[in-house]
Parts: structure tokens; C-alpha cells; sequence
């Protein structure tokens, strides 16, 4: 290397630590350090009157192996799964028909997907809890039309639950994949077309794999949110059905039982760290479409 | 005479209160290097989307070795296009985008093989297969987009402003390349541009469009000698345009009034008393001290401009008008601010009819 180039890298590398360096102190001091001590605490003794003491065990890790957890935590990534799968297949033709409109078409079409996000969480919720109430429009619709002869319960049962995730976080895969969708030139579809793609090739060939940024990070703006959700699971669910967000929750509040909520917390985070991991495996991080 | 490859008839194109097309015949004769020439929005390259499928006529038929294509989408069509951008897949290779179109009618993998490789070696991309486009320069990404058109073996090969973003030397580069790739594959190449002198360079026939007009359609250098309207000559390579009304006809011998004076010019079928246009190339322009028989065009040396090649000299005439003169070398009689006489070879000089209302 001559001492030119040598030189520009010196010249390069400072100002980038210089620029990095607040965004580093606050990422450590907001994020690093917060999740340090999640992941410290996993591995301490709970307090007898709730509180943490500082004895180092396995027994939070250990407890989480207990058949009751391994079901909770298996269903709760059911549901994520499927909740994110329903999200990916209506989100991605809406996607597709907002990001092939005209810009100003285009945008009054996202703000009518995002007024529903501005509205306070509980209020939605309610709102669908009275929907489906045992005494609600629903079921008053479905008597009037006679398909049923009594009320429906559909208030905290799994479906409903599903439903309320998934009208949640329908706009969180949207916007992602409207983004990449967006991006991609029709020019790119042209020449697919003229090299005797029919549409459905075309698809599967072209316009899916250059997509796949969006698609992905849909999925992790879905799959990670619904798996730690607890107030949709709490309120629509009705406490009844259990997922790992209502047990954390209720291992930091009522329960007090902080190793353990820690535990089920560094449990999220692996989760999340493997679909990050396995992304990375297939695109560059950079092109993940960051909302 | 060859038979027509592709055929417009009476083509229109709307977009919605824009007529774009205007009433478009064209016949592209198999094997020849037809380009379409003319100013942006200009609706060449409408014409060409067209022809690919990527765009409907509104009205008119387009033929395709004989066969009505307008129902037919751009997949089944047998032409191919290379696009402005060139358009490669950027998730695949080289080798990959080559392989795309025989991949999809399932051409079993060792043909495939076999082909893109003939194809990246016509092109002179040999070993790049593994490349991803980004990795490519500008002519690379065009040479491959050239091959993944052509490993289809299209009868037409549709170009759509291929050199646009390349720089000034490696398009001149790509010109010939292609003129020759043309020739050595035979295959009839319909080739969209709004530079004239690279329309000059690589086509067998220009047809001239304006306002979704074709003016004139002909050899480049028909059209150059013999430009039909005023726009053809000032867009084909330089001209000096002169407006004049007609005075007196002489067999083919034309002796026209100018606002600065007499001149001579050479045509059939203008008569007394007609506004005309005259056209004459710079190379064709001379001056002298003495008035020469027939012109009375004074002008002043204004100004020479050395082009490497050429000495250009501006003359003004006394409206204020410039013309160009060119000469490979300076006349070394000539200062600026001189008075000369102007005149010229009048069989060189092209009078074109002046259309209503037209200035």
C-alpha cells in the first residue's frame, strides 16, 4: 500500500468514529445497557418478597424448560407465525396496488392504513371487544341473517385474538413491502416480459426476489411484535389464553418474579437475533427496508 | 427488394389528449439497420414499445414477419429489446440474466450453457459470468444486456437509446461494435436515438420523425443531400437555412430573391412567385471579393472557430442572420470584420418547399 492511500484511510476513519461516537454513547447507555442487565438478572435468584438477589442460578432457564412454558412459548410462536403469514399474503397484493398508483393516489391510500395506527391501542381493542361482545353488532348480524340460532362467543378465544393481531400489525408489513414494491422499476418487469416471462414467471422470478427486502423486513416488524405482544393477547384473550408477553408482564408485575421474566425476555431476544442472523445470511443488512 | 420484417399501418397512439403517433406506415425490411431518429417526445421511442408490446396502438396494425401482433402481450412476441438503462436483473449473474430467456422456455441446462457462453464471447464478456451487474461498468452491462437479448435468436432486435449514458468515447466504440455485431448476425435491428450523427454512423436506412410524424424516411445520405423539409436539414448534421421567395425558373436553374440579396439554387417543380426555403451545408458555402454570377449575398467575417479537423468561419449577413462556413483548412486571405461575397455550387443547395404558414 503506498503512503498515499494510506493516508486517506487515516483521514477516513476518524471522522466516522466522530460522527458514530453519540450515537454509540446513547445506543450503549439507552439499549446495550438496558439489555446487559435483562440478560444479567436472567441468571439471579428471585427475591422472596419479589425484588432480585444477586445469587447466581439456572433456575429461570430452568423453569422455562417445564412443560407449561415450552406450550406457551410454542403457541405464542404459532400464532406470531401465523399472524405474520396472513400479514405477508394481504399485505403484499395491497402493497402491490398502492405502489402501482399514481404518488398522490398512492399516499392517501397509506393514510387511510395508517389513521387506524394513530389511534390509542385500547381504544381499538375496545372497539373490537364490543364488535364482538355476546350482545354485539356481530352477533345481532349474524342471528338477523339467521346463519346462527345463539349468540357466538368470540371474546377471548384464540380467534379473536389472531384477529385483533393481525388488523395490528397489517400496516407494519405493509409499509415495508410498499416501500421495496415501490422501488422497483417496471423497466426490470419489461424485460422479463420481453424475454417470454408470462406474469406468473415474471412474478416468482423478478419481482419477488427484488422485493425480498420489504418481505423480510415485514417479518421482522411482525413476527417479533406479535410474539411480544401482551396487550391484544391480554385484553382479546381475556387473560385466558396465555403467550410469553402476558407471562413477562405478569413475571415483572403481580407475579414479581424478575429472573424469570428476564429469562423469557433473553428468549425474545434470541429469537430475534436468529432471524436477524439468518437474514443476514441471504441479503445484505443494508437493503433491508427500515421504516 | 427484401420483404418487410415489420410493418406499421396507419398506427396511433393517444395518451389521452396527447396524439403522440400520428398516422404512422413503416415498413422494416428484413436484415437492414433502421434507425428512428428525432427530438425527445418526439414519439420514437413509442413507436419502438410498440413494436415490443409494451405499449397498445390506439388505432392502426402492426405485422410481425407477416403475423398481426397487437393482441399479442410482449412475451409472446419474437423480438427482443435492450432497454436505455439496460434493465439487468440485478439479483442475478451474468451468466444468469444471459440465461433467462432460454431458461424460461426450458432449453435443457447444457444448451443453455452452451449458448450463453457463444453469447458472452460475441459480445466480448467472456469470464464474467459470476459478475453480479453492479460489478459491471456501463458498457459491460450494455454488452450483457445486448446478449441476453440476442441468446433468443430474435428475428428484430429492438434498441431502445442503448449508448445514452455511456461517455462520448466508448458509445462511438459501441457504434461500431454494433454496426458490425448487425451485419455479422444478420438480424434486422430497429434502433431508437436522438443523435443524429449516430444515426448517420450505424444505419442502413433514418427515418426522421417529428411530433409523431415520420418527415422523411431514407439512406443517411439521401437524407443528408437531400433533406425534404426545413426541419430534416437543420436536424441531419449542420445547415444554413435561407427563406427567399422565388423570381425566376429557369428549366431546373431557380434564381431566388433573399432579404440580402440574389442567390441560385437548383430543383423541379417550384414556380414564380413561391416562398421556398433553401439549404446549403457549410462544406458547400464559398466565399470571394468579387460577386459571383447570379448572387448578390454580401456577408461579414465574424468569427473562426479551429474544430481539429475543420475551420469553422461565421459570416454575418446584413439581417443579422449568421452562416456557417466550413473548410479543412483556414483561408489565410480572410480577417475578421472582412466584407465577402456569398455563393455556392447551386446543384449543392436544396430549395424545400415552405409549408403553409410556416416562417
Amino acid at each position: 500500500m503506498n503512503g498515499a492511500s494510506t493516508a486517506k484511510k487515516r483521514h477516513n476513519r476518524l471522522p466516522a468514529i466522530a460522527q458514530a461516537g453519540p450515537v454509540s454513547l446513547w445506543m450503549i447507555l439507552f439499549v446495550t445497557i438496558p439489555m446487559l442487565f435483562i440478560i444479567f438478572i436472567s441468571f439471579m435468584t428471585r427475591g422472596s418478597f419479589g425484588g432480585v438477589e444477586y445469587t447466581p442460578t439456572l433456575t429461570s432457564y430452568e423453569t422455562l424448560a417445564d412443560v407449561i412454558y415450552l406450550n406457551v412459548i410454542l403457541k405464542s410462536l404459532r400464532v406470531a407465525l401465523v399472524t405474520t403469514v396472513v400479514c405477508l399474503l394481504l399485505g403484499y397484493p395491497f402493497a402491490y396496488y398502492i405502489a402501482r398508483k399514481p404518488a398522490d393516489v398512492a399516499s392517501r391510500l397509506i393514510m387511510l392504513l395508517m389513521i387506524p395506527l394513530w389511534t390509542n391501542s385500547l381504544m381499538r381493542l375496545n372497539a373490537w371487544m364490543l364488535l364482538f361482545q355476546t350482545n354485539g353488532p356481530v352477533n345481532k348480524a349474524l342471528l338477523g341473517l339467521g346463519f346462527v340460532e345463539k349468540p357466538v362467543t368470540f371474546l377471548y378465544t384464540d380467534g379473536l385474538v389472531l384477529l385483533g393481531l393481525i388488523t395490528n400489525f397489517l400496516p407494519f408489513a405493509v409499509l415495508p413491502m410498499y416501500s421495496s414494491i415501490e422501488k422497483l422499476q417496471t423497466a426490470m418487469l419489461e424485460a422479463s416480459a420481453d424475454l417470454g416471462a408470462k406474469p406468473s414467471v415474471t412474478f416468482f422470478r423478478v419481482t419477488l426476489p427484488l422485493t425480498f427486502p420489504g418481505i423480510f423486513s415485514a417479518i421482522i416488524l411482525t413476527f417479533i411484535p406479535a410474539l411480544g405482544t401482551y396487550t391484544i393477547t391480554d385484553m382479546l384473550g381475556g387473560g385466558k389464553v396465555l403467550y410469553i408477553g402476558n407471562i413477562i408482564k405478569n413475571q415483572f408485575g403481580t407475579i414479581r418474579n424478575w429472573p424469570l421474566g428476564a429469562a423469557l425476555s433473553v428468549l425474545l431476544l434470541l429469537v430475534t437475533a436468529l432471524l436477524i442472523f439468518v437474514y443476514s445470511r441471504f441479503a445484505k443488512i443494508e437493503d433491508m427496508e427500515v421504516l | 427488394m427484401p420483404d418487410a420484417i415489420v410493418s406499421l399501418q396507419h398506427v396511433d397512439k393517444w395518451y389521452g389528449e396527447n396524439h403522440v403517433v400520428k398516422d404512422l406506415n413503416l415498413d422494416i425490411l428484413e436484415g437492414e439497420f433502421l434507425t428512428l431518429l428525432g427530438p425527445s417526445g418526439c414519439g420514437k421511442t413509442t413507436t419502438l414499445r410498440m413494436i415490443a408490446g409494451f405499449e397498445d396502438a390506439t388505432s392502426g396494425t402492426i405485422t410481425v414477419q407477416g403475423e398481426r401482433v397487437e393482441e399479442k402481450e410482449p412475451y409472446q412476441r419474437d423480438v427482443n429489446t435492450v432497454f436505455q438503462n439496460y434493465s439487468l436483473f440485478p439479483h442475478l449473474t451474468v451468466y444468469d440474466n444471459v440465461a433467462y430467456g432460454p431458461s424460461i422456455k426450458k432449453v435443457p441446462k447444457a444448451e443453455i450453457r452452451k449458448r450463453v457462453t457463444e453469447m458472452l464471447h460475441l459480445v466480448q464478456m467472456d469470464g464474467y459470468e459470476k459478475r453480479k451487474p453492479e460489478a459491471l461498468s456501463g458498457g459491460q452491462k450494455q454488452r450483457v444486456a445486448i446478449a441476453r437479448a440476442l441468446i433468443n435468436n430474435p428475428r428484430v432486435l429492438l434498441l431502445d437509446e442503448p449508448l445514452g449514458a455511456l461517455d462520448l468515447k466508448l458509445r462511438k466504440q459501441m457504434q461500431i461494435e454494433l454496426k458490425r455485431l448487425q451485419k455479422k448476425l444478420g438480424i434486422t435491428f430497429v434502433y431508437v436515438t436522438h443523435d443524429q450523427e449516430e444515426a448517420m454512423t450505424m444505419s442502413d436506412r433514418i427515418a426522421v420523425i417529428r411530433n409523431g410524424v415520420i418527415l422523411q424516411i431514407g439512406a443517411p445520405m439521401e437524407i443528408y443531400d437531400r433533406p425534404n423539409c426545413r426541419f430534416v436539414a437543420d436536424f441531419i448534421g449542420e445547415s444554413n437555412v435561407l427563406s427567399g421567395t422565388v423570381r425566376r425558373v429557369n428549366g431546373t436553374s431557380l434564381s431566388v430573391e433573399t432579404p440580402d440579396g440574389m442567390v441560385l439554387t437548383h430543383g423541379d417543380g417550384f414556380r414564380e412567385g413561391e416562398d421556398i426555403y433553401i439549404s446549403i451545408r457549410p462544406e458547400y458555402l464559398s466565399v470571394q471579393e468579387k460577386p459571383h454570377e447570379g448572387f448578390t449575398l454580401r456577408a461579414r467575417v465574424k468569427d473562426f472557430i479551429y474544430m481539429g479537423t475543420v475551420v469553422k468561419t461565421s459570416l454575418d449577413l446584413p439581417n443579422g442572420q449568421e452562416l456557417k462556413l466550413s473548410r479543412f483548412e483556414a483561408d489565410s486571405s480572410l480577417r475578421e470584420g472582412d466584407e465577402r461575397f456569398v455563393w455556392w455550387e447551386p446543384e449543392k443547395s436544396i430549395p424545400i418547399h415552405r409549408e403553409e404558414g410556416e416562417r
